[in-house]
């Protein structure tokens, strides 16, 4: 009621319905009043079309009759348990809302402890139960496969989480942070700064870092630059920096791929990759469960 | 025979009358007085009119049919909340005209899809949705990529949704054309994506 900018509708409600429903119960029972007894036959109306056709005034089947009035009477019941007549308030307080709360509140007291159990155990540990496995599955299934593929082998552009190679770090404290935070790559353009015949000495360098066929002359170069300005992040011998998510280029394996032409996109272009943070959606409980699944993509097979 | 049915089976005007009567119930008791209720026709905290590029990107998001699979309206049931998030409320719909609710979900519900993914996520989703999901039946609309917003139409449709209660001002009406300037229809839509569903975002 106090949702309404006026008391009037509540008002308005409650008469209109109660008028249709005394209106639909004096309908039923005026239209019964005809009864035939046994071999007694209907009263024609009077109407006639086509010269001999007429029609019977034949009381309504007593079935349907009964389902009339059982649904003025199931329309009340209604009405008291989801209050539809305003007015005459909520007598057992329903609400869309509230039987939301009560649908969670009972998956919660069901779930609840079998999240505690998991959440007590160290990470590790629970990467190698199968029960959390399937959980965590589930979650990955749900929130993760966007982007990380059901497979969790990813795309271009996003990580695979299968191969134990890591931007920012696999151990399980670091796997519950990127879950939790997140995560933003940046790496900026050098396009501008290199010139496009620079850029493609430093890509034939990083393809030289990660043992595949170069250009000698140009990685030569290339080196010379990336000692540089590269190495800031990606280090001097390139295996990059966790603490900065800069990748490792020696090892051939690549975010956006490994050829010559991406990799001279990534430098005049720059990448910018961003993970959203999953704590204040998931709790620290799933995150848990998440992040013993991710853990044990890769450190299970051993 | 019986007056009232008399009444109805032969006077044309009144069965007229009264069957405009019924059907109309309905709509008197379930649709008008929602358009005095507060919790309808009032913005909850942090709902805001969508800017510029988002509304082009909204007529884009209507244009390309992606109501025909999507819904932005996530139910308060458990197994919804769970995986998008809370549910949708009145309150948070009262700038859309029309609002995107629907009932078809081929695809995923997009209500609370805002800052979900990535741009560059849905940059690379949208040129060519397997890419990044296998599984998936969406089809690629990469033109979005190359063609401009039509910034020109963009003051006369914020001057209509001002008329339907928008508050957009002078100046944001103004500054539209501006404000999409050199945008692709593919930053448009997603700007207007990454918008949605923020005011009850990580809430339960």
């Amino acid at each position: 009621m106090k949702d309404f900018n006026s008391d009037f509708w509540g008002i308005y409600i409650a008469v209109i319905v109660i008028v249709s429903m005394i209106w639909l119960g004096y309908l039923v029972v005026s239209q019964s009043k005809v009864k035939l007894k046994k071999g007694e036959k209907a009263e024609v109306t009077g109407h006639k079309w086509d010269g001999d056709l007429e029609e019977y005034s034949n009381p309504l089947p007593g079935w349907w009759v009964v389902l009339f009035y059982a649904t003025i009477v199931f329309a009340v019941g209604y009405l008291v348990a989801y209050p539809g007549l305003v007015a005459f308030g909520n007598v057992w307080n329903w609400s869309s809302t509230g039987q939301h709360a009560q649908e969670v509140k009972k998956a919660d007291d069901k779930y609840g402890p079998m999240f505690a159990k998991y959440q007590a155990m160290p990470i590790e540990q629970v990467a190698q139960n199968p029960e959390a496995r399937d959980i965590g599955k589930r979650l990955f299934y749900t929130y993760c496969i966007q982007c990380h593929g059901s497979d969790a082998r990813g795309a271009k552009g996003f990580p695979n989480l299968t191969d134990n190679d890591w931007l920012y770090g696999g151990d399980a404290v670091k796997v519950v942070e990127t879950i939790n935070n997140g995560r933003h790559g940046q790496m900026p353009a050098f396009g501008a700064a290199f010139g496009e015949e620079k850029v493609r000495d430093v890509a034939n360098y990083v393809l030289k870092l990660a043992g595949k066929p170069n250009n000698e002359a140009r990685a030569t170069r290339g080196g010379d630059t990336f000692k540089q300005v590269c190495m800031a992040c990606h280090g001097a011998d390139g295996k990059g920096n966790q603490s900065l998510g800069a990748p490792n280029l020696t090892d051939n394996i690549w975010l956006y791929g490994g050829s010559e032409a991406t990799i001279v996109e990534t430098i005049t272009n720059g990448r910018d990759n961003v993970m959203p943070a999953w704590q204040a959606f998931l709790g620290d409980a799933k995150v848990h469960l998440l992040a013993a699944y991710v853990y044990g993509l890769s450190h299970n097979q051993q | 025979m019986n007056r009232v049915q008399k009444l109805i089976e032969e006077k044309v005007g009144w069965l007229i009358v009264l069957t405009v009567l019924v059907i109309s119930v309905a709509m008197m008791v379930e649709i008008l007085p929602l358009m005095f209720m507060k919790s309808v026709t009032q913005p909850i905290k942090d709902v805001k009119p969508y800017t510029a590029l988002q509304l082009a990107g909204r007529d884009i998001y209507i244009r390309e049919g992606c109501y025909n699979c999507h819904s932005q309206m996530i139910r308060p049931f458990r197994a919804e909340t769970e995986r998008y998030g809370h549910f949708s409320v009145a309150g948070e719909s009262v700038y859309d005209h029309p609002f995107q609710w629907g009932s078809k979900r081929t695809g995923p519900d997009l209500a609370r899809v805002g800052g979900r993914y990535s741009d560059e996520w849905h940059r690379a989703h949208l040129i060519r949705p397997q890419d990044v999901v296998p599984e998936s039946i969406m089809p690629p609309f990469p033109w979005l990529a190359s063609s401009k917003v039509d910034a020109e139409s963009l003051p006369a449709k914020m001057t209509a949704l001002r008329r339907l209660g928008v508050p957009y001002t002078d100046a944001d009406i103004a500054d539209s054309v501006k404000a999409v300037e050199g945008k692709t229809e593919m930053d448009a839509i997603i700007a207007y994506l990454q918008g949605l569903g923020l005011a009850l975002k990580n809430k339960r």
